[in-house]
């Protein structure tokens, strides 16, 4: 036992003192690191509160492309894609895929034809217990250059200020690559004629340990058809959903991967600037989609197509969207998770 | 088990501040990592993980240590309410230390999420996927962490009150090194 020693309290109220601030400081410092002293800092809740409707987010849905359903399949890979990357995905051999057509808006009961951007959640399964998750878009260059602009531009949009686009508009000048794609591109009638792009570049580490920066997309089978948006409106607010599944009922569909490979010099941090046409593309693959279910009971439902989740062999590069969709994408699942009761499972699905 | 003495043993006073450090830091990097969507973000997290992991490792082992060699004898004329707050509070970061982990790691599996720490070593899911499950486990990480962080923040300042004012030798018992070999020829 620590023998007592009773040294004089000599100045106990100075030694009080000193604890305080030791633990007011601590406590202050821990404080600062949450973010609570920085009310502009941007964090993922008010990337997913800017995010919502005006009338409120769809509880128990994602936070954004919110309207979706399950599909699975497999990746069938050619073996090309292994002089880029060593993951087990690009070795020659057939892997389970597990994905979701959505559609880009907050709101899970929008009519198809007003949505503009469509998108496709993938997560494949390797042997080795490896996933390579994505969610890829139909554009062919995303609206802005970092996420903070992303959030101007979910405010922008939002705002009561008729001038607040023009503005945003002058001050991100390469919003005006994604807005002539939205006014000139034409419109399809299905996921099925729709191309995906990862839009981020990623770095592919292949068998040497020798690095690719790359962009990677899943081109379609079936030959495009373009439709207008009032054709599309004519056929039901959710065509594209019945329409998938009666293809898939008919027959498997089919998307080739395309790697495309940077040349030295070329700006992966950017995913509003497009790679030259000439750049190296590899065709890695074939996607196939053999059956579709409802996403309230389909098993995409509680994935979250979060897009770091790579196999070793891909990683992150200076791009910053990766990590912010990341952290804003596991914000969304907290969210809806917790929320599961108000969108309810069918009745006969046992899962909890 | 009894009294050990005058002082814990050396490799306990390594593994408390070693993990006094790490736990500390796990603390910092929870809160900051949730609250940034820049690319320092995929860092924090994987070190979370990691470093989590490494905690909940080295918490079995204090433990199974502290089991073997026991503790100091806490003085004899400290008040009995301080004596129940020191053992009790000693407790819960025990539960804490080895819980907090496990809550985290649990949380992942119940999120269907792969489970890679440093060096990709691949953790299995502990727990099956589900969507209430999973909320639980998220709002336990969530409300255990500030209740750890009070905890620790009142354990810190219990130290400190034994060390500055009390002087009756308790963080002597803890001290990363002794005082108390300078201090006996002036007593
Ligand atoms: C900082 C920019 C971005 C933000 C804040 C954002 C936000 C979100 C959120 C909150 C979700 C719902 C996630 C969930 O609950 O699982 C989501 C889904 C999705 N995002 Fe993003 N996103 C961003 C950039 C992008 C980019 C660059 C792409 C494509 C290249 C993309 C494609 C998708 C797709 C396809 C989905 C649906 C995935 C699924 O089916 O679960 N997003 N996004
Ligand atoms: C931050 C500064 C810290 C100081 C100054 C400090 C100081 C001390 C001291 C003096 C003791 C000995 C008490 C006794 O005789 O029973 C002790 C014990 C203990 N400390 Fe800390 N500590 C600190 C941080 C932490 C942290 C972060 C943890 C994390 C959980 C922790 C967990 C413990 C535990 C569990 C015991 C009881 C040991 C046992 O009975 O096996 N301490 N600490
Ligand atoms: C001593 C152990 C641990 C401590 C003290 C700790 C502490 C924290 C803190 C303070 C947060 C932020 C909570 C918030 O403000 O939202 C957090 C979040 C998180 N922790 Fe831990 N943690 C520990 C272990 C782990 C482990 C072992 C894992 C996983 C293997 C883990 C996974 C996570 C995840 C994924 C989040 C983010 C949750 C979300 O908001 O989605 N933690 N942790």
């Amino acid at each position: 036992m620590p023998e007592p020693r009773r040294l004089p309290a000599r100045s106990a109220f100075g030694s009080l003192v000193i604890i305080f601030v030791v633990i007011a400081g601590s406590a202050a410092a821990f404080a600062y690191t949450a973010g609570w002293f920085s009310p502009r800092r941007l964090t993922p809740d008010k990337m997913v509160d800017a995010l919502a409707p005006p009338t409120g987010a769809a509880l128990g849905h994602r936070r954004n492309h919110a309207k979706g359903i399950c599909f699975t399949g497999v990746f069938e890979s050619n073996g090309s894609g292994s002089t880029l990357s060593q993951a087990q995905v690009f070795a020659r051999g057939q892997y389970p895929a597990l994905g979701r057509f959505n559609l880009g808006t907050p709101n899970p009961n929008a009519p198809d034809s007003t949505v503009r951007v469509r998108g496709l959640g993938l997560q494949i399964s390797t042997p080795d217990g490896q996933e390579w998750r994505a969610a890829m878009i139909n554009p062919p260059v995303f609206p802005v250059s970092t996420p903070q602009a992303f959030h101007e531009l979910l405010l922008a949009a939002a705002s009561k200020d008729p001038n607040a686009m023009k503005a945003f508009a002058g001050a991100h000048p390469e919003i005006a690559t994604f807005g002539a794609w939205d006014k000139s591109a034409p419109w399809t009638g299905s996921y099925a004629e729709d191309r995906f792009n990862s839009l981020n570049a990623f770095i592919f580490v292949d068998h040497s340990g020798a690095e690719h920066a790359v962009r990677w997309s899943l081109l379609p089978a079936v030959q495009a058809v373009p439709i207008s948006p009032d054709d599309l409106a004519k056929r039901g607010p959710d065509f594209l959903q019945q329409e998938i599944v009666d293809r898939v009922g008919r027959g498997p569909l089919h998307w080739t991967m395309v790697v495309t490979v940077a040349n030295p010099g070329d700006s992966t941090a950017d995913p509003s600037k497009a790679w030259p046409e000439d750049r190296r593309t590899v065709e890695v693959g074939t996607l196939t989609v053999k059956q579709i279910e409802a996403e309230a009971d389909g098993p995409c439902r509680d994935i979250n197509f979060d897009p770091t989740v790579l196999p070793a062999g891909i990683r992150v590069s200076d791009d910053p969207f990766p990590a912010a969709r990341s952290s804003v994408y596991a914000k969304s699942y907290d969210l809806r998770t917790a929320e599961s009761k108000d969108y309810p499972r069918t009745a006969k699905s046992t899962k909890p | 088990m009894t009294g050990i003495g005058q002082r814990f043993t050396p490799l306990q006073r390594l593994l408390h501040w070693l993990m006094a450090f790490c736990i500390l830091a796990m603390l910092f990097i929870g809160v900051g990592m949730v609250s940034t969507v820049t690319p320092k973000y995929l860092p924090l997290v994987s070190i979370h993980k990691s470093l989590g992991i490494a905690i909940l490792v080295l918490a079995l082992i204090r433990l199974a240590v502290r089991l073997r060699y026991g503790a100091p004898m806490l003085p004899a004329d400290l008040p009995e309410p301080m004596r129940l707050a020191a053992h009790l509070s000693h407790y819960a970061l025990y539960i804490l230390m080895i819980g907090m982990p496990l809550i985290g790691w649990a949380m992942l599996s119940t999120a269907a999420y792969p489970i890679v720490l440093y060096g990709g070593v691949r953790l299995p899911a502990i727990l099956p996927q589900s969507d209430s499950l999973h909320s639980l486990l998220w709002n336990a990480h969530f409300y255990l962490a500030f209740l750890f962080f009070a905890l620790i923040l009142m354990h810190f300042a219990a130290a400190l009150f034994h060390a500055l004012v009390r002087r009756d030798g308790v963080f002597d018992t803890m001290a990363p090194v002794s005082s108390r070999d300078e201090l006996t020829p002036a007593e």
